[in-house]
């Protein structure tokens, strides 16, 4: 299959009945990257990973492979690997025929097709296993068959639908360490969907969020990371702290806090507008000095306490510190300027 | 209770023996009392003849061709029969798997003739496709027959009967095996490029297989104990005498019970070789799961 310079989807949309699924999604996927569709369930991502790979038609809008209009094709022409969420591994094949299946499709000489299945079966480590039926495999080892099975056709393009979200913690991290390690080896240009901010970041070469069938942000992870386009995104990239308040001369008053903050705002705020103030628990500091809080539940997560911490007024926010905090103890807190994120409403 | 009734109840409880066991009772009365007492009795019957010895009225079935022709009178409606409807039922049900508009009403109309009963069907038949039912008047109105084409009292008004009353029973089975194939299977066949036959032949068919099989022996059944159509549609004298109908005539025309029960004997004999070849068969196939994995 031969490879593409750009991936271009134009303003792809789907409806189901009356509801939007997917509205208006462009985005332009270029040879070799690894890209996340990220966000919470029902915002789309799964919608456009079916409409990319045929699975789905579309409601509106095209999907181009360099000049070649892409959209109208069905799945079995479009000559990309995909990974499903429960695997979708042939029962009644051994994992040696799962792997060969797309070879033989593709009408490969059988010596080439043995050879190149022989060789992703290796690329997962699952030699030992390959006359084993999918159900004789756990968990982690159907994943691998799943993805040997996807790449074993060199597809133009990989696509994966949350495909780790079914292994436990531990295997999770190693499958992720194993995914991204097959994209650097083996070059795949691949759409990665999933609900998890940590696996996306830490996987993805661009992020594109969604959230109820839009798009509101496409960046680098660390673009993303620290610059949210709103506070959708700050919400769902772990800012835990949202504080509604409003814009005051260069400063911003957070209602229930009755002090007022400095922070950095993202997006046209005028003076007098509704904003949303937001920062990550990490970034709250322990001051004393600070506004005074009092501790109302403390978490041990090992190196460090997360803890939720009331004001005075009765606005709740969420910290995290080394310090051993218990609950009722009072404390003087401070949100550092550079790291409030301050969002128009 | 003292804690050695306890443990021994709870040994008794690890091999599957507690007082659950209770509720099978009616069941196991139910069988016993109605099929294999009945069928019990059927043999000794069948084993004490008016003349002769002990298997007389075997030798009796066998070696009268006008007897023993019923089997392969039977078998060749039952099995063409059995395998219309089976195979009629897969691209139907497969048409009908996923959601759409007007699925109930349609099922409702491919499975209501199982509730019209065989006499009903009958005469339906011979209304229509008699010689000068609806059937025969379109043929000769539009030129495309000269003649009636006989299609009542003969092999084929039989086979029509077993279909009509036979297909909703195969496809409402055949549609439940498919319904429990997931369907992620061949959407991932198709990103590996299979296209619909491909995805048809290599995925649906091979896990659809040993649910066909199974519906193959229940329909072959209803259509091998065929009576009341053999005699109203069918020609009972000659090309439709089935066995069961050779079984009512030993019973009820010459009143020889002993051979009425070796017929009926016979016939069980028959169904049992035909259900463990089809099910031999089967145990070849894959008959695992239908899952595509965790999910």
């Amino acid at each position: 299959m031969t490879g593409f310079e750009t991936l271009r989807l134009d303003g792809v949309t789907r409806r189901f009945g009356d509801a939007d699924a997917l509205t208006g999604l462009d985005l332009e996927i270029r040879r070799g990257e690894f890209i996340a569709l990220l966000g919470p369930s029902g915002c789309g991502k799964s919608t456009a990973l079916n409409c990319l790979a045929g699975l789905l038609p579309l409601s509106d809008g095209s999907i181009w492979r360099d000049g070649t209009r892409l959209d109208t094709l069905p799945p079995e022409r479009r000559g990309f690997g995909m990974v499903f969420q429960n695997y979708a591994l042939f029962p009644h094949l051994s994992v040696r025929n799962n792997v060969a299946f797309g070879l033989k499709m593709r009408g490969v000489p059988r010596a080439q097709a043995r050879r190149r299945t022989e060789d992703a079966i290796r690329l997962v480590h699952l030699e030992e296993h390959a006359g084993k039926l999918p159900g004789q495999l756990s968990g982690g080892q159907q994943q691998r068959v799943a993805i040997a099975r996807a790449v074993v056709v060199e597809p133009s393009l990989v696509l994966m639908d949350e495909p780790l979200s079914n292994l436990d913690a531990k295997l999770r991290l190693e499958m992720r360490t194993e995914i991204r390690r097959l994209h650097q080896n083996l070059g795949l240009t691949t759409v990665y969907v999933t609900h998890d901010q940590e696996e996306a970041l830490s996987m993805a070469d661009r992020l594109v969020v969604l959230r109820a069938g839009r798009v509101q942000q496409i960046g680098t992870p660390e673009q993303v990371h620290t610059r949210p386009a709103n506070r959708h995104v700050a919400d769902f990239m772990g800012f835990r702290n949202l504080l509604p308040g409003r814009s005051v001369d260069d400063h911003f008053k957070i209602n229930d806090l009755g002090v007022r903050v400095s922070g950095t705002s993202v997006g046209e705020i005028h003076k007098g507008d509704p904003v949303v103030a937001a920062i990550r628990p990490e970034d709250v500091l322990l001051r004393p000095g600070g506004f005074e809080v009092t501790v109302e539940v403390a978490e041990y997560h090992g190196r460090e306490i997360a803890a939720e911490v009331r004001t005075t007024d009765g606005l709740t926010l969420h910290l995290r510190t080394s310090q051993r905090l218990a609950p009722g103890d009072k404390v003087g807190v401070d949100l550092p300027a550079d790291r409030l994120l301050v969002f128009p409403a | 209770m003292s804690t050695a009734t306890l443990a021994a109840r709870h040994r008794l409880a690890e091999r599957g023996i507690d007082p659950q066991l209770f509720l099978l009772i009616p069941a196991t009365v139910f069988v016993v009392a109605l099929f294999i007492y009945p069928f019990c009795y059927g043999i000794a019957v069948s084993l004490q003849p008016a003349q002769g010895g002990a298997l007389a009225a075997y030798r009796a079935f066998f070696t009268d061709a006008y007897q023993r022709d019923t089997i392969a009178t039977t078998l060749a409606i039952s099995l063409p029969a059995a395998l219309f409807n089976v195979l009629a039922a897969v691209p139907i049900a497969y048409r009908m798997r996923g959601r759409f508009r007007g699925k109930r009403l349609l099922t409702i109309i491919l499975v209501v003739p199982i509730t019209l009963g065989t006499v009903l069907t009958a005469e339906g038949l011979l209304n229509f496709l008699g010689p000068t039912g609806w059937f025969n008047r379109v043929l000769l109105s539009t030129g495309l027959a000269d003649r009636p084409v006989t299609l009542t009292h003969n092999y084929w008004g039989v086979f029509f009967s077993l279909v009509i009353t036979g297909f909703p029973f195969a496809f409402l089975l055949v549609l439940s095996y498919l319904s429990g194939i997931d369907p992620s299977l061949e959407r991932a066949a198709a990103t590996l490029g299979a296209g619909w036959a491909q995805r048809f032949f290599r995925i649906t068919l091979p896990l659809l297989a040993p649910g066909l099989a199974t519906t193959f022996c229940l329909t072959f059944v209803l259509a091998f104990s065929v009576f009341p159509s053999a005699i109203l549609v069918g020609d009972p004298s000659g090309s439709t005498r089935v066995i069961s109908v050779a079984a009512y005539e030993a019973a009820y025309v010459r009143y020889d019970y002993a051979a009425a029960s070796a017929a009926a004997i016979v016939m069980g004999a028959v169904e049992l070789v035909v259900i463990s070849i089809v099910l031999g068969l089967r145990s070849l196939l894959y008959t695992g799961s239908t899952a595509g994995g965790k999910g």
